[in-house]
């Protein structure tokens, strides 16, 4: 391709890993980079000062304790969707259904509040609207891997046809219960408050952050210290080795991929008895996709994820209030969120990969810029 | 129902709704058979549709009301191009030069690209104090629109086959040539071979970069054209925020219904285009729920014919073998 003896200018060679000292520095230079870039976009759109847009920003997220915990919250319920993805991504299952699995947990749990209302004790009421949520969710995870295990179906294709089949299977729930509605359904249960979630000491978010925290510790023990967690990392690395080693890939896939819809299920489930007592089709939020971005940028790490899902829930709600404060549009922020993307995964990059330039033209000085 | 004065209806309908999901699901065929699974689709046509929204708005504002025929096409064109160019090459810039994760970089794009869409749909008013409420692009949509001139004299025939705008037949037009390069060139063997296994083509002297880039960027600026046809044919230069809904995934789901065959994406987009309007053709004010089913279809026999090519394991209707997955030469 190059000529006989051509040196290329740049030669990139892989990085042995990097102290994660110096990986952070990079993660933050490119965020700091972004955020420059996003600042001139919305300068150069609407003639504001740069420094307003971030103290919009700031106060977006931190501005009123109410702010702060919804932004806890959000973090949480994107947290426990990451989490949820993370197994089967580790095994290089790219699960991007994970926004139909919240779904068909939350449409499980809306469906069973509705119609065991009054009919139950109010705690067993919960437990059967948490057992259902998991077991939709896990279903809806387990369908594509069935095919992965069988017939090597390919599994990024399967799971996002089946976030649209959730989305219409709610969409038909809501038109078949309310035939007279305008697509859309009221609150569940408003009088008796049956099958909502209770707050603890008053507050409506501390439940769902709290069952965040204890997902993700255990899904750090999961994958770092047990036996499945070993097993799963061993398929993501090589098939052939998991094989020769003895271990059942099909059945690896099926069991991670339940998991991971299960957890799923359960964050539909809190969506629905703990946040919103309603569903709509728009009940995930594209959290499912974003969820993909929070466990790839984290390497998989789940107390990783507890930065990289603050960065983003940070994000999403300060260009939210950036778009309130300037009279924008408020996809605005989908906008923000999306140079930021860009920078980070970019970073990547020079996170794992080494700039070798030639060494004849003695410039050496620009090797170690990003 | 089924008499033909309905099918002649039915069958045009089918067929602009159909003609978006082809544009896509061309673009992304040929950018998957360099193995870049670029999820970024449905984002790529919402700038293709808003680049070229913000060319005829400046066209139709500098021409002051007195638009002639060649350049109110060629603007909202040729800007529709570069937007979408851009969105491929930025994806082709992270994924390919960057190796980052192409699921991530493309769903990162679509965030962008949707987010870009509908905030210039917004705001472009205001940004460029037109004297409108909203973009209404009537005007240029007219050219855009613009049938031939005998095809109403034609009866069903010239409702069927002549009822269109340019776009919709340049859409067949480059579904065809992408499968006569795909199949019978050497360009097209090449592609092939980068998409299959890169480290084969890398050693047989192919340039597997230049072929991703090549390949993904043509790809982007087909898929936007879908965009562009959505806008300013089928809604008739009306901007309506999230109105391009879903459709960039269901071209996704186009390009394996076709099993990445351009040539038989055009049959199969007209089939899903009548299955996305069936629920509203079929709305007899009985059965609104029925009709939340019927949308669900598409997605459900993408899924079957997924299993069953899976399945079946013909090798020519596999999806490329290093579809989604990174190529750096060292790592081999």
């Amino acid at each position: 391709m190059n000529g006989k003896t051509h040196t290329p200018l740049i030669h990139v060679s892989k990085r042995d890993a990097l102290p994660w000292q110096k990986a952070w520095l990079i993660r933050g230079g490119s965020i700091v980079a972004a955020l420059i870039v996003c600042a001139l976009i919305t300068t150069m759109l609407t003639g504001e000062n740069p420094l307003q847009v971030y103290g919009s920003m700031l106060s977006g997220a931190f501005g009123t304790g109410r702010r702060i915990w919804q932004l806890l919250r959000n973090i949480a319920i994107l947290l426990t969707i990451s989490l949820a993805v993370t197994p089967a991504f580790k095994m290089r299952f790219w699960n991007i259904g994970a926004e139909g699995q919240v779904m068909a947990g939350a449409l499980a749990c809306t469906v069973t509040m509705l119609y065991l209302g009054d009919k139950l004790p109010n705690a067993v009421l919960i437990l059967i609207m948490l057992i259902a949520s998991v077991a939709a969710g896990a279903l809806w995870a387990f369908i594509p891997a069935f095919f992965k295990a069988k017939w090597n179906t390919n599994e990024t294709l399967f799971t996002l046809m089946m976030n649209y089949i959730a989305t219409q299977l709610i969409a038909f729930f809501i038109v078949w219960k309310y035939p007279n509605g305008t697509g859309t359904m009221g609150i569940v249960n408003q009088d008796t408050r049956a099958g909502w979630l209770p707050r603890i000491g008053g507050n409506e978010f501390l439940l769902i952050i709290l069952v965040s925290a204890v997902i993700t510790a255990v899904m750090y023990v999961y994958l770092g210290y047990t036996k499945h967690g070993y097993e799963l990392s061993v398929v993501g690395e090589s098939e052939r080795t998991a094989r020769y080693v003895g271990i059942k890939v099909g059945k690896v896939v099926l069991r991670t991929l339940i998991l991971s819809g299960a957890v799923c299920g359960v964050v539909g489930f809190l969506l629905v008895a703990g946040v919103h007592h309603s569903i709509s089709t728009n009940i995930a939020g594209g959290q499912g996709f974003t969820a993909v971005m929070v466990s790839w940028l984290a390497h998989f790490n789940p107390i990783m994820m507890v930065f990289s899902s603050f960065l983003l829930c940070f994000l999403g709600q300060g260009a939210d209030q950036i778009s309130t404060d300037l009279g924008l549009d408020h996809a605005f922020g989908d906008i923000l969120t999306g140079v930021i993307l860009f920078f980070i995964i970019g970073s990547e990059f020079f996170i794992n990969y080494k700039l070798n330039f030639r060494p004849k033209e003695e410039r050496k000085g620009r090797a170690g810029n990003v | 129902m089924f008499d033909l004065s309905s099918i002649a209806v039915f069958i045009p309908r089918a067929v602009v709704q159909g003609i978006p999901l082809l544009y896509g699901a061309t673009g992304e065929i040929l950018t998957e058979k360099s193995g870049n699974l670029n999820l970024g689709i449905p984002g790529i046509m919402y700038v293709g549709a808003i680049s070229g929204v913000i060319g005829a708005q400046f066209y139709e504002q500098s021409a002051g009301g007195n638009l002639s025929a060649f350049p109110a096409i060629m603007i909202p064109l040729l800007f529709s191009l570069i937007g979408s160019a851009l969105m491929g090459l930025l994806y082709c810039f992270l994924t390919v030069t960057l190796r980052a994760n192409q699921n991530v970089t493309g769903l990162a794009l679509t965030t962008f690209g949707v987010g870009f869409g509908n905030f210039f749909g917004a705001s472009l008013v205001k940004l460029t104090g037109s004297e409108t409420a909203s973009i209404s692009l009537g005007a240029t949509s007219s050219f855009f629109c613009a049938k031939l001139p005998f095809a109403d004299k034609l009866g069903w025939f010239g409702q069927i086959f002549l009822s269109y705008g340019f776009l919709a037949y340049l859409a067949i037009i480059i579904a065809l040539v992408a499968a006569f390069i795909l199949k019978r060139t050497r360009l097209g063997l090449h592609l092939r071979a980068v998409g299959e296994n890169p480290a084969t083509a890398d050693a047989a002297g192919i340039n597997v970069v230049k072929y991703k880039y090549g390949a993904t960027v043509i790809g982007s600026m087909i898929a936007g054209l879908g965009g562009l046809y959505y806008v300013l044919d089928y809604i008739n230069g009306v901007w309506s925020n999230n109105g391009f809904g879903d459709r960039g995934w269901l071209a996704i789901a186009l390009v394996i219904f076709a099993v990445w065959r351009p040539n038989i994406g055009i049959f199969a987009s007209i089939l899903f285009g009548g299955l996305y309007i069936f629920s509203s053709y079929n709305n007899t004010g009985m059965d609104l729920a029925a009709n939340e089913l019927y949308k669900m279809l598409p997605y459900v026999v993408t899924i079957i014919v997924l299993i069953i090519v899976s399945a079946r394991k013909k090798k020519e209707n596999q999806p490329p073998e290093s579809l989604g997955l990174p190529y750096f030469r060292e790592e081999r």
